[in-house]
C-alpha cells in the first residue's frame, strides 16, 4: 500500500466518471431514472471525494509538483506522449471546480431532466464530459491535454444537440464542434512548433527548457518562436473559450439543456482556454507581443459581448453573452500578466455563473419552458428561493462587495491599470463592468419584478424541487464567500489566493511600482470606482426597466439602428455565412466537383477512352479482308521503314540499337 | 531461433485452397457456403497473427523469408518475406476479409458461390502483394487482385456497375503498364527481379542510375502507385468504383487495395530511387495536399453518402502520401499507422453505409433524415466511426494523422500547416452528413419503421468499434513494431542526412534544448516523487 494511495492512483479520479458513463450508456436504456441517478451521482460524487483526498495528500506531501507517468500512449521516433498526470496548485483549483461544481450540477440535473426522454443518455454524456475535463486539467503534457480538449468538445457537441429532433439544436452542436476545430487547428500547429523547438511536449521539461535564459529575446524577434507558438495556442483558446472572432458558437450552444449550459458552457469547459494560457504562462511571459494580443482580444471580447447582452430577450442568451464577456476578463488578466487574477476570476465565475444558469433553469422550469423574458415578470414572490439565489449571483457578477465577483474583477482591473499602457484596457474593462451590471439587473427586473406579462391562468408557476434548489443554495453560499480569500489584500494584507498560486506562476507578477501605503490607498480608490460604476449600471437598469418601462422602448426606438444591430449580434453570423460558408460550398460544388472533377478530369479520362474507341473503330476498316488494300499497306509500311532507316539523323548506325 | 516454416506461403495459398474447395461445391447457393468462407477467412486471420511472434520489436529487415527458384531464365524467384510494415497490412487484409464475408451474408443473393470465390481470391492477391519480395511476383499479385475486384464491381454492383468496373480496370492497368516497363528496365540493368538484391546493389554502388533514368523509373513506379492510392488528379475512378461496388467490395477496396499504392511507394519508390524521390517530393506533397483539401471539399457537397465516404478516402490517403514524402521517421510511422486506421474506420463507414443501403436501397442523403429515432444503435455506431474518421483523440484516426502532421512539420512547416486544414474540413463533412442522415424529424415515411441493427450487424460493428478504440489507445503495440523498418526506409532514402540533423538548429541554442532521451524524464528541481 503506497503512502499516498490517491495520488499514486490519480487516474481513478478520471476513471470513475468514465465508468459511470459507460455503464449508463450501455445498460441505462432499460433502467429506471433512479438507478441511472445512482450510477451518475455515485461515480461523480466518488470522483469528487477522491479528488479531495488527492488534494489533501498533495498538500500533505508538501511538494510543488506531483507528476506520474502511467503508460505510453503514442510514440514514434524521438516523440513520446504518455498518459501522464500531474498536480500542482493550479490543477488543484481546476480539479476542485470541475468535480465540485460538476457534482452539484449533476444533482441539479436529476431534478431538471426528470421528465425528459433520453435520461440515461444525458447522464452518460455528462459523465463522459467530466472524464475528459479531468483529463484536460490533470494532463502533464500538451498532447494529453489535447485529448481532454477534444473530448470535452465532443461532449459539448453531443449535449448541445441533445434534443436532436430540433434542427436548431443539431445545427448548434455541429457549429460548436466545427468552430472549435478551427481553434484546434491552431492548437495543433502550436504543439508541432513547440515540439520542433523543444523536442518534447511534457510541461515540466518544456517549461524548464523555455525558461532557460539563453532563449532571451534576441534572435527571436517580435515574431519569434515564442510569439508564434503562443499565438497558435491562443487560437485554440479562442475557439474553446469563445473569444473574438470564434465566439459565435457559444450563444447558439444554449440549445442544450440548461444544466449543460451551466456546467460546460459557463463553469468548466469554456474556461479551458484560460487554463491553457495560464498553464503556458512560461511561454507567454517570453513574448510581449503574444501577451498584448491576449489582453486586447480579451478586453475587446468582454466589451463586445456585453453590448450584445444589453438587448437580448432570451434569458439564457443574456447569460451566454455574459459568459463570453467574463471569459474576456479572464484573458485580459492573463494578457496583463496577472495569471493568478485570471484563475481567481475563473473560480468565482464558476460559482456565480453556474448559479445564474441553474437559477435561470429553475425559472424556465417554473414557467413551463418559457425562456423569453418579455413573457415573464413579477416572479419574485412565487419562486422565492430561485429569486434570492439568482439575486445573489447577480450581485456577485456585477461586482458588488463583499461578494465573490467584486474581488476577482477588482484584481483584474487593478492589474490592467498597473501595466504600462494599460489605461485604455482598464477604461474599457470598467465600462464593461458597468454594462455587466446593467444587463444583469435588467434580467432580474424583467424576470422577477414588475407586473406578470404571461397568462397566469395558463402558466402555473411553481418552485422547483429540492434536488434543484439544494445546489442553488450551495452555489449561492460559494458566490458570497468565494472571494474572501483575497479580501485582506484590499486592506493591505496578503492576497491569499495569489500566494497560493505563487509556486506555479512565481511571485514576480504585477508591477510593484508604488510604495506600499500609496499602493493600498490607490487600490481602494480603484475598487470604489469599480463599485460606483456597478451601482450606476444597477441604477440605470432600475430606472429603465422598473421605474419607467416605456422609456426603454422609447430608447430602443430612438436608437433604432444601434438597437437592431445589437439585437442581431452585429450580424457576425450572417457575415461568416456570406463570406466563408456559402462561397466555400459554392466553390466546392460548382468549381471543384462539377467542373474540375466531373467535367475536366473525368471528362478527359472518358474522352481519352472514347477517342481510343473511335480510333479503333476507324482503323478497324483497314482490316477489310481485301488483298489489294493489304498490298497497298505493305508498300506504305515498307516506304516508312526505309525512310526511317536512311533519312533519320545519324543514319547508317544500327537503328534498333536503342531498344536494347 | 524460432522457425516459422512456410507460414507466409500458407497465408497466400490457404484462401486459394478455400476458394478451390468452394468451387467443388455443387449448386450456386449451397447452404454451407457462407459458413465455409467464414471459417476459412477467420482461420486465415488467426494464422496471420502468428507472424507477430517472429516480428520482434527493434529488429529491422525481412523475417520469415521463403525462397524458391521458379523460372530459370529470366530468373524469377518465389521470394517472400515480411517486415514490421507489411505485417500489419497483411493482418489488416485478413481481418477485413471475414468482416466482408459477414457483411455479405444476406445482401448477396445471386451467384453466391462465385462471389465468395472472388472475395477469397482478392485476399490471395492482397496478401501476396504485401509479402512479395520479387518484383515479378509482386507484379503478378498486383494484377491478380484486379480481376476479382473488377468482377465484384461488375457483377454484384449497382446500376452503373459495368461502367465503373471498366473504368477501374483501365485506370489501374494504365498505371500498371508503366510499372511493368520499369520492372523490365530494372531487370535489364541488374539481371534480377529480386528486391533485396537490387537494394543491395544500389547500396554498394553496383547499380548506379543517372539522375534522368532514376527519375523516369521513379515515375514509372510512382504513376502506378499514385493511381492506386488514388492521388489527385488520378482519383476519379475511386468514387465510381466505390458507389457501384457491393459493400464487401468497398470495404476491401478502401481497406486493402488503396493501401497497395501507398505500400508500393514505401517499399519501392523511396528505397530504390532515393534521389528522384527527393527531387519529386515537393510536387508529390503538393498533389497530396491538394488531395487532402480538395477531397474534403468535394466530399462535403456530395449528395450521395457513399460517394462522400469515397472522396473522404482521397483526403485521408493524401495524408498518408504526405507523410511518406516528408522523409521524416515520425511522419513515416504516422503514414503506416494512418494506412491501418483508414482501413478500419473507412471500412467501418462503408459497412454502415451498406447497412443503410440494405434497408432503403439508396445512397442519397436526402432520402434519409431522422434515422436516430428508429435505429439508435446504428446511429451510435455511425457516430463513433465518424468520430474516428475525423480524428478524435483516443480513436484510431487521430494517431496517424497527428504523427504525420507532427513529423511533416519538423521538416516542412508549410506543408503541415496546409494539410492540417483537412482536420477542420473532415469535421465539416462528417458531422454535416451525419446530421442530415440521423438527426431531426423523420422526413420520409418509409424510414419510420426501419429495423435497428440485427445481431449479425451488431457483432460486425462491435468488432470494428473495439479495434478502433484499441488502435486509438494502444497504438504503441503497433508503432513499436513498425519503428525499425520505418527508420530503415528513411535511412535508405536519406543515407547521408539523418533526419535529426534536418531539424532547425540555431547556433548557440543547443544547450537549451532537451535531449530526446531525457525529454520525458523529470527535471530534478520541479519533480515530485515518482
Amino acid at each position: 500500500m503506497p503512502t499516498r494511495p490517491m495520488l499514486e492512483y490519480l487516474w481513478i479520479v478520471q476513471l470513475l466518471p468514465l465508468l459511470g458513463s459507460a455503464i449508463n450508456g450501455l445498460f441505462g436504456a432499460k433502467w429506471a431514472n433512479k438507478t441511472v441517478n445512482w450510477v451518475a451521482l455515485g461515480s461523480t460524487g466518488l470522483s469528487f471525494a477522491c479528488a479531495l483526498e488527492a488534494v489533501r495528500e498533495f498538500f500533505e506531501s508538501g511538494q510543488v509538483l506531483f507528476r506520474k507517468e502511467f503508460f505510453t500512449w503514442i510514440t514514434a521516433g524521438n516523440f513520446r506522449a504518455g498518459f501522464d498526470l500531474q498536480m500542482d496548485q493550479l490543477t488543484v483549483v481546476m480539479v476542485l471546480v470541475v468535480t465540485g461544481v460538476g457534482w452539484l450540477i449533476h444533482i441539479y440535473a436529476t431534478g431538471y431532466m426528470a421528465h425528459e426522454g433520453g435520461y440515461y443518455r444525458f447522464f452518460s454524456y455528462l459523465n463522459l464530459f467530466m472524464f475528459f475535463m479531468l483529463i484536460l486539467v490533470l494532463a502533464a503534457n500538451y498532447l494529453l491535454l489535447f485529448v481532454g480538449w477534444e473530448g470535452v468538445g465532443l461532449c459539448s457537441y453531443l449535449l448541445i444537440g441533445f434534443y436532436f429532433l430540433r434542427k436548431s439544436a443539431s445545427d448548434a452542436g455541429k457549429k460548436a464542434f466545427i468552430v472549435n476545430r478551427i481553434g484546434d487547428f491552431g492548437f495543433m500547429l502550436g504543439m508541432f512548433l513547440l515540439f520542433r523547438t523543444f523536442r518534447t511536449l511534457d510541461f515540466t521539461a518544456l517549461f524548464q527548457a523555455a525558461s532557460n535564459p539563453s532563449w532571451g529575446p534576441e534572435g527571436w524577434g517580435q515574431f519569434g518562436t515564442f510569439t508564434v507558438a503562443c499565438l497558435l495556442l491562443f487560437m485554440g483558446a479562442c475557439g474553446k473559450s469563445a473569444q473574438l472572432p470564434l465566439y459565435v458558437w457559444l450563444p447558439d450552444a444554449m440549445e442544450g439543456p440548461t444544466p449543460v449550459s451551466a456546467l460546460i458552457h459557463a463553469a468548466t469547459m469554456v474556461t479551458a482556454g484560460v487554463y491553457v494560457v495560464a498553464r503556458s504562462h512560461v511561454l507567454f511571459t517570453h513574448s510581449e507581443t503574444a501577451l498584448v494580443v491576449v489582453a486586447i482580444v480579451g478586453c475587446a471580447t468582454a466589451f463586445f459581448a456585453a453590448t450584445i447582452g444589453l438587448v437580448q430577450t432570451d434569458i439564457k442568451k443574456v447569460l451566454a453573452y455574459s459568459t463570453v464577456s467574463q471569459l474576456g476578463y479572464m484573458f485580459l488578466a492573463c494578457g496583463v500578466g496577472a495569471f493568478s487574477a485570471g484563475i481567481f476570476h475563473l473560480l468565482t465565475h464558476a460559482f456565480f455563473k453556474a448559479l445564474l444558469f441553474l437559477a435561470a433553469g429553475s425559472v424556465i422550469h417554473a414557467m413551463g419552458g418559457e425562456q423569453d423574458m418579455r413573457h415573464m415578470g413579477g416572479l419574485s414572490k412565487k419562486i422565492k428561493y430561485t429569486y434570492v439565489t439568482m439575486l445573489i449571483a447577480t450581485l456577485a457578477i456585477a461586482g458588488i462587495p463583499p461578494l465573490a465577483g467584486f474581488f476577482s474583477k477588482d484584481a483584474i482591473l487593478l492589474s490592467a491599470f498597473q501595466i504600462p499602457g494599460g489605461h485604455p484596457l482598464y477604461a474599457l474593462g470598467l465600462l464593461t463592468a458597468l454594462l455587466t451590471s446593467f444587463y444583469m439587473f435588467r434580467l432580474i427586473f424583467l424576470t422577477f419584478h414588475g407586473k406578470p406579462r404571461y397568462d397566469e391562468h395558463k402558466v402555473h408557476v411553481h418552485e422547483s424541487p429540492w434536488s434543484m434548489l439544494g445546489p442553488l443554495v450551495a452555489l449561492a453560499v460559494l458566490s458570497v464567500i468565494g472571494g474572501w480569500v483575497a479580501a485582506p489584500a484590499l486592506w493591505g494584507g496578503p492576497d491569499y489566493f495569489a500566494n497560493f498560486l505563487t509556486p506555479v506562476f512565481g511571485s514576480h507578477e504585477g508591477a510593484e511600482v508604488l510604495s506600499e501605503a500609496a499602493a493600498h490607498s490607490f487600490e481602494l480608490t480603484l475598487a470604489v470606482v469599480a463599485v460606483v460604476s456597478a451601482l450606476l449600471g444597477l441604477a440605470n437598469a432600475y430606472w429603465l426597466y422598473l421605474k419607467r418601462p416605456e422609456k426603454a422602448e422609447g430608447l430602443a426606438k430612438s436608437m433604432k439602428g444601434v438597437y437592431t444591430t445589437l439585437l442581431n449580434k452585429y450580424y457576425v453570423d450572417e457575415l461568416y455565412a456570406a463570406t466563408i460558408v456559402k462561397p466555400l460550398l459554392w466553390i466546392s460544388t460548382n468549381v471543384l466537383w462539377k467542373t474540375a472533377d466531373v467535367a475536366a478530369i473525368d471528362g478527359a479520362v472518358n474522352g481519352l477512352a472514347d477517342g481510343i474507341t473511335a480510333v479503333g473503330d476507324r482503323t478497324r476498316h483497314t482490316q477489310s479482308g481485301n488483298t489489294r488494300s493489304y498490298a497497298v499497306w505493305v508498300v506504305i509500311g515498307a516506304l516508312v521503314l526505309i525512310a526511317v532507316i536512311f533519312l533519320w539523323p545519324g543514319a547508317g548506325k544500327p537503328v534498333l540499337g536503342w531498344v536494347r | 531461433m524460432l522457425h516459422g516454416g512456410h507460414l507466409l506461403s500458407v497465408l497466400i495459398f490457404f484462401p486459394a485452397a478455400g476458394a478451390l474447395a468452394l468451387m467443388m461445391l455443387r449448386g450456386d447457393d449451397h447452404k454451407y457456403i457462407r459458413y465455409i468462407v467464414l471459417i476459412v477467412s477467420a482461420a486465415e486471420f488467426s494464422f496471420s497473427l502468428l507472424m507477430l511472434r517472429y516480428v520482434r520489436v527493434g529488429d529491422a529487415g525481412y523475417r520469415l523469408e521463403e525462397f524458391a527458384h521458379w523460372i530459370n531464365q529470366p530468373p524469377i524467384n518465389y521470394h517472400l518475406g515480411v517486415d514490421g510494415i507489411s505485417i500489419f497490412l497483411v493482418i489488416l487484409t485478413t481481418f477485413l476479409t471475414p468482416i466482408s464475408v459477414l457483411a455479405s451474408w444476406k445482401s448477396i443473393e445471386h451467384r453466391v458461390k462465385e462471389f465468395f470465390v472472388m472475395l477469397l481470391m482478392l485476399e490471395v492477391g492482397g496478401v501476396g502483394v504485401f509479402l512479395s519480395l520479387d518484383l515479378f511476383l509482386f507484379f503478378l499479385f498486383w494484377e491478380v487482385m484486379l480481376i476479382p475486384m473488377a468482377l465484384l464491381i461488375g457483377i454484384w454492383g449497382h446500376e452503373r456497375r459495368v461502367y465503373a468496373a471498366v473504368k477501374f480496370i483501365l485506370y489501374t492497368m494504365a498505371g500498371s503498364i508503366f510499372m511493368l516497363v520499369g520492372i523490365i528496365w530494372l531487370y535489364n540493368a541488374t539481371n534480377t527481379f529480386d528486391l533485396p538484391t537490387i537494394q543491395n546493389m544500389l547500396a554498394t554502388g553496383l547499380l548506379a542510375l543517372s539522375p534522368r533514368t532514376e527519375m523516369l523509373l521513379f515515375l514509372a513506379f510512382f504513376v502506378a502507385f499514385a493511381i492506386k492510392v488514388p492521388l489527385f488528379p488520378v482519383h476519379t475512378w475511386l468514387p465510381d468504383a466505390h458507389v457501384e461496388a457491393p459493400t464487401a467490395g468497398s470495404v476491401m477496396l478502401a481497406g486493402v487495395l488503396l493501401k497497395m499504392g501507398t505500400y508500393g511507394m514505401i517499399r519501392f519508390c523511396l528505397p530504390l530511387f532515393p534521389g528522384a524521390s527527393h527531387r519529386a517530393a515537393r510536387w508529390v506533397a503538393l498533389l497530396a495536399i491538394i488531395g487532402i483539401i480538395y477531397g474534403a471539399l468535394v466530399a462535403m457537397v456530395q449528395p450521395n453518402l457513399k460517394k462522400l465516404v469515397a472522396y473522404s478516402s482521397v483526403s485521408h490517403l493524401g495524408f498518408v502520401v504526405l507523410g511518406i514524402f516528408a522523409f521524416h521517421n515520425i511522419s513515416m510511422q504516422g503514414a503506416v499507422y494512418q494506412m491501418l486506421a483508414h482501413g478500419v474506420s473507412t471500412g467501418a463507414l462503408f459497412l454502415l453505409v451498406g447497412m443503410l443501403y440494405d434497408r432503403r436501397h439508396t445512397f442519397e442523403i436526402s432520402e434519409y433524415g431522422g434515422l436516430a429515432t428508429p435505429m439508435p444503435k446504428l446511429a451510435a455506431f455511425f457516430l463513433f466511426v465518424a468520430l474516428s474518421s475525423l480524428g478524435l483523440p483516443m480513436l484510431n484516426g487521430f494517431v496517424g494523422e497527428y504523427l504525420i502532421l507532427l513529423g511533416t512539420y519538423q521538416r516542412h512547416w508549410q506543408w503541415a500547416s496546409w494539410a492540417a486544414l483537412g482536420v477542420i474540413l473532415s469535421a465539416c463533412y462528417l458531422l454535416w452528413s451525419y446530421q442530415r442522415v440521423f438527426f431531426g424529424e423523420i422526413t420520409k415515411e418509409k424510414n419510420r419503421t426501419l429495423p435497428d441493427a440485427s445481431a449479425r450487424e451488431k457483432w460486425i460493428l462491435i468488432t470494428m468499434a473495439v479495434v478502433t478504440l484499441w488502435m486509438g489507445i494502444g497504438s504503441v503495440f503497433i508503432t513499436r513494431r513498425t519503428a525499425a523498418d520505418s527508420q530503415a526506409v528513411i535511412d535508405q532514402v536519406e543515407p547521408q542526412r539523418p533526419y535529426e540533423a534536418a531539424a532547425p538548429v540555431r547556433p548557440g541554442q543547443q544547450a537549451a534544448r532537451v535531449a530526446p532521451g531525457v525529454a520525458s524524464a523529470d527535471s530534478p528541481e520541479r519533480s515530485g516523487t515518482r
